[in-house]
């Protein structure tokens, strides 16, 4: 498979790409699509992906596939940057410090034309592994890993400190000494990793032109934010995460608001109603409905704060917690081996997401004797020592993987939970096909109370909108 | 063609904006550009004060329009949104008619004379040019939604009494969002999306220069690097647009000649709006706290 040549096929690989990658495009909008490349022309490239964006795009969420797969379908170049072509004027041996000079310069200067040319040589150089076509391509991590742009960081502080114009080039003043001194430092990072950003972007590029831009466009993509998987989420990732509890809690807000309009439904307003049929000459055509003030919920969460699900743990925490305004009460409990409350842990967490799990693990009770995971210890503590916590207008939830060490599960203890509460749900950070594999007891958990996969943010919020009680 | 016609190309659309203080960037100016020659609603998505709504206004004085605003909130509904009868003067019109048969009548309080026009029949009605800003959509109940949908459909309104109302000339119109509520799928795709973001350091400037002119050169990039500096941190409520210009405001209001650590932190609360915040960027700019 090559790359379409012809716009019009060009744009339809683009919009079937888009579409593989789970974006909803209909026929209208590849023909708004279609009209926005005709109005623009192609001799703007940031022109048409604006444009592009406008008639494709329904969220700013979606930009992260897009970006991308309009880099394989409207490059930059095509082949080698015109610049690196006869190998440079550099010594053979020293391509590398010879990129890496320029790179610095560039980065004093904040050069960004200059980046994205060096980005390309940069690949080109330092990028290319394999010698058969068969195997052979071009790696962002291996340029990224033979140029090591981050070791610049203090090389281009002394040059921008030297040169006592602060960043150079873009009428930046504020000389050594300044205030605006102390920013330098992590403004040179942002630039680096967005150097970083750019040396991607081209070895997807160099890479899709040779083996066609469909494929690399299908594989190639890091997933977005809400579908990376809890379990594989590092912590830049969950990070990043975290930075989406309040936006994702607004929106969820919102979400159970309406479920809890409909169902407060039904009573007829005959005042509001009469009025209102003044326009239709006194035929009361749209009855009015009167709301009725339910008691909120209150929720109960019970989570595994072990190894590699506290992340999912954490994260569930924080979203809750940013949601605590929708229930009249709100109680988190943590457990180990053992099971103690943290609600207020995570009620000041929201100041300090981060330091959240430290927190957890120091102050709160959550192991006995040893330090792994045991569901059926934790269940029973829960059950009779924070009993009081449930009641029939709690909804409990409990987070984990259900991986017991192979200890015993205690069904019955949550089976007493189950009894006292007014709904209990499991959300496991697993894929179904895990489920029961190995130490797992899942499937004998599920058996009491309904297990929901949980793997992503996105499906996190789905089961958040649908399950959380109004 | 059922565009507005307003603008000729992507460049005019930045010099004509610029002529009334507003600075697009490439994204705002091309998508503007498209929704003026397609004749779609532009949905503008973004967080508080990055000029969602200034944007609609600069587009009405550029296009010798009128701009018409419907602001959304929740509760608002279709007598607010649409039309309503007046039914104060009709009740005084039936009063007065004492001798008319019903028919006659109601002929009469159901014609134009006692017709309230709101912002989205006021935008369809007439041929004069308009700009139609819908304002924060999002604070509207969902209920509101299937109405716009009706309108920017076809960008005609059916009054039962009086008939199908149709523009004879489409306003370029704008639907702003905070996004704090997800518009519902069928209302985008009606719409061209625009996000719109903080704006590059580059673009920042160049606003602050153009809104707070008295302010020292080297002063407003510094300005502009801290606020950078500050969205690169993971805060409640990053500063927007709108922060950057108070702030530069404040400054020029001061005195001030350039930042030291005293003012920043003197200052601080102009860009930021949650204590936890402040302490947050007290720590990361590393401010003296004697
Ligand atoms: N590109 C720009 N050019 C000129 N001024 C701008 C620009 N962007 C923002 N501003 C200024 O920023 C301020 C905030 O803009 P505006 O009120 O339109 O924000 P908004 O996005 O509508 O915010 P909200 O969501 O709070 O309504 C205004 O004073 C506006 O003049
Ligand atoms: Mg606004």
């Amino acid at each position: 498979m090559t790359t379409p040549a012809g716009l019009p096929e060009r744009l339809t690989a683009l919009v079937r790409t888009l579409r593989a990658h789970g974006m909803r495009i209909g026929p209208a909008e590849t023909l708004d699509a279609a009209r926005v490349l005709e109005i623009l022309g192609l001799a703007d490239r940031e022109q048409v992906r604006a444009g592009l964006a406008a008639a494709l795009l329904h969220t700013e969420g979606q930009r992260a596939v897009f970006d991308p797969v309009f880099d394989v379908y409207f490059p930059l170049g095509v082949g080698a940057p015109e610049s690196a072509r006869p190998a440079g004027d550099a010594p053979p041996g020293d391509v590398r410090a010879w990129l890496r000079d320029r790179l610095a310069d560039a980065l004093a200067a904040n050069d960004r034309a200059a980046l994205t040319r060096l980005a390309a040589e940069a690949v080109d150089a330092l990028g290319q592994y394999g010698n058969s076509p068969a195997t052979d391509g071009w790696s962002a991590h291996q340029t990224l890993d033979r140029l090591r742009p981050e070791t610049l960081l203090a090389r281009v502080r002394t040059a921008t400190q030297g040169s006592g114009g602060g960043s150079g080039g873009t009428g930046r003043g504020g000389g050594s000494g300044g205030f605006t001194d102390r920013l330098e430092a992590d403004e040179i990072r942002r630039r680096i990793e967005d150097f970083r950003e750019r040396v991607r972007t081209e070895a997807r590029r160099r890479v899709a032109e040779r083996r066609g831009a469909d494929q690399v466009a299908r594989r190639g993509l890091a997933p977005t934010a809400d579908r990376v998987d809890f379990l594989v989420a590092g912590r830049a990732q969950l990070a990043e995460l975290r930075r989406t509890v309040h936006p994702l809690a607004r929106k969820l807000a919102t979400r159970l608001a309406a479920r809890r309009k409909r169902a407060a439904r039904g009573h007829i307003d005959l005042r509001r109603t009469l009025r209102g049929s003044l326009s239709t000459g006194g035929v009361p055509i749209r009855p009015v409905l009167r709301r009725r003030r339910p008691v909120r919920p209150e929720i109960v969460l019970l989570c595994d704060v072990s190894g590699s699900v506290a992340g999912f743990a954490h994260f569930t925490m924080l979203l809750v917690q940013a949601l605590s305004d929708q229930f009249s009460k709100v109680r988190v409990f943590a457990f180990v081996n053992r099971a103690d409350e943290v609600t207020r842990l995570v009620t000041a967490g929201t100041a300090d997401p981060e330091g959240l799990s430290a927190r957890i693990l120091r102050e709160a009770a959550v192991t006995g004797w040893h330090g792994s995971s045991d569901y059926g210890s934790a269940l029973a503590e829960f059950a009779d020592r924070h009993r009081d916590a449930i009641g029939p207008r709690t909804s409990v939830f409990v987070l984990g993987d259900a991986r017991t060490n192979g200890g015993d599960p205690n069904l019955d203890a949550l089976r007493l939970i189950r009894a006292r509460a007014r709904r209990v749900h499991w959300l496991n950070p697993e894929q179904p096909s895990s489920w029961g594999t190995g130490d797992s007891a899942a499937l004998r958990y599920a058996e009491v109370v309904p297990m929901h996969a949980c793997r992503n943010v996105q499906q996190l919020s789905a089961l958040i909108a649908r399950l959380l009680p109004v | 063609m059922t565009g507005t016609g307003y603008f000729t190309s992507v460049d005019d659309v930045f010099v004509k904006l610029a002529e009334t203080g507003y600075l697009a960037s490439t994204a705002v100016a091309t998508t503007v550009y498209l929704a003026d020659r397609l004749g779609k609603p532009l949905l503008v998505e973004g967080p508080a004060g990055v000029g969602k709504t200034e944007l609609a206004k600069s587009v009405a004085p550029v296009a010798g329009a009128r701009l018409i605003r419907l602001q959304c909130y929740e509760g608002v509904d279709e007598a607010r949104a649409l039309y309503e009868w007046n039914h104060a003067k009709q009740l005084l019109r039936i009063t007065a008619g004492r001798d008319e048969t019903w028919d006659e009548t109601r002929t009469d309080i159901f014609s134009e004379e006692f017709l309230l026009t709101r912002p989205l029949l006021t935008a369809i009605r007439g041929g004069d040019p308009k700009v139609l800003l819908i304002d924060e959509t999002d604070k509207a109940d969902v209920e509101v939604e299937g109405l716009l949908l009706e309108v920017l459909s076809d960008f005609q309104v059916t009054v039962p009494e009086l008939g199908t109302i149709t523009a004879t000339r489409r306003p370029f119109t704008v639907l702003t969002s905070n996004a704090t509520r997800e518009l519902s799928e069928a209302l985008r795709r009606r719409c061209l999306f625009l996000h719109l973001g903080f704006p590059d350091e580059e673009l920042e400037r160049r606003i602050v220069r153009t809104k707070v002119p008295g302010l020292d050169e080297t002063l407003t990039a510094s300005v502009v690097r801290v606020v950078a500096a500050l969205r690169a941190m993971d805060l409640r409520k990053l500063p927007s647009v709108a922060e950057t210009i108070d702030w530069a405001r404040t400054l020029l209001a001061l005195g001030a000649a350039t930042l030291d650590d005293r003012l920043v932190r003197d200052t601080l609360g102009v860009i930021l709006k949650h204590q936890e915040d402040v302490e947050k960027a007290t720590a990361g700019l590393r401010l003296d706290t004697l």
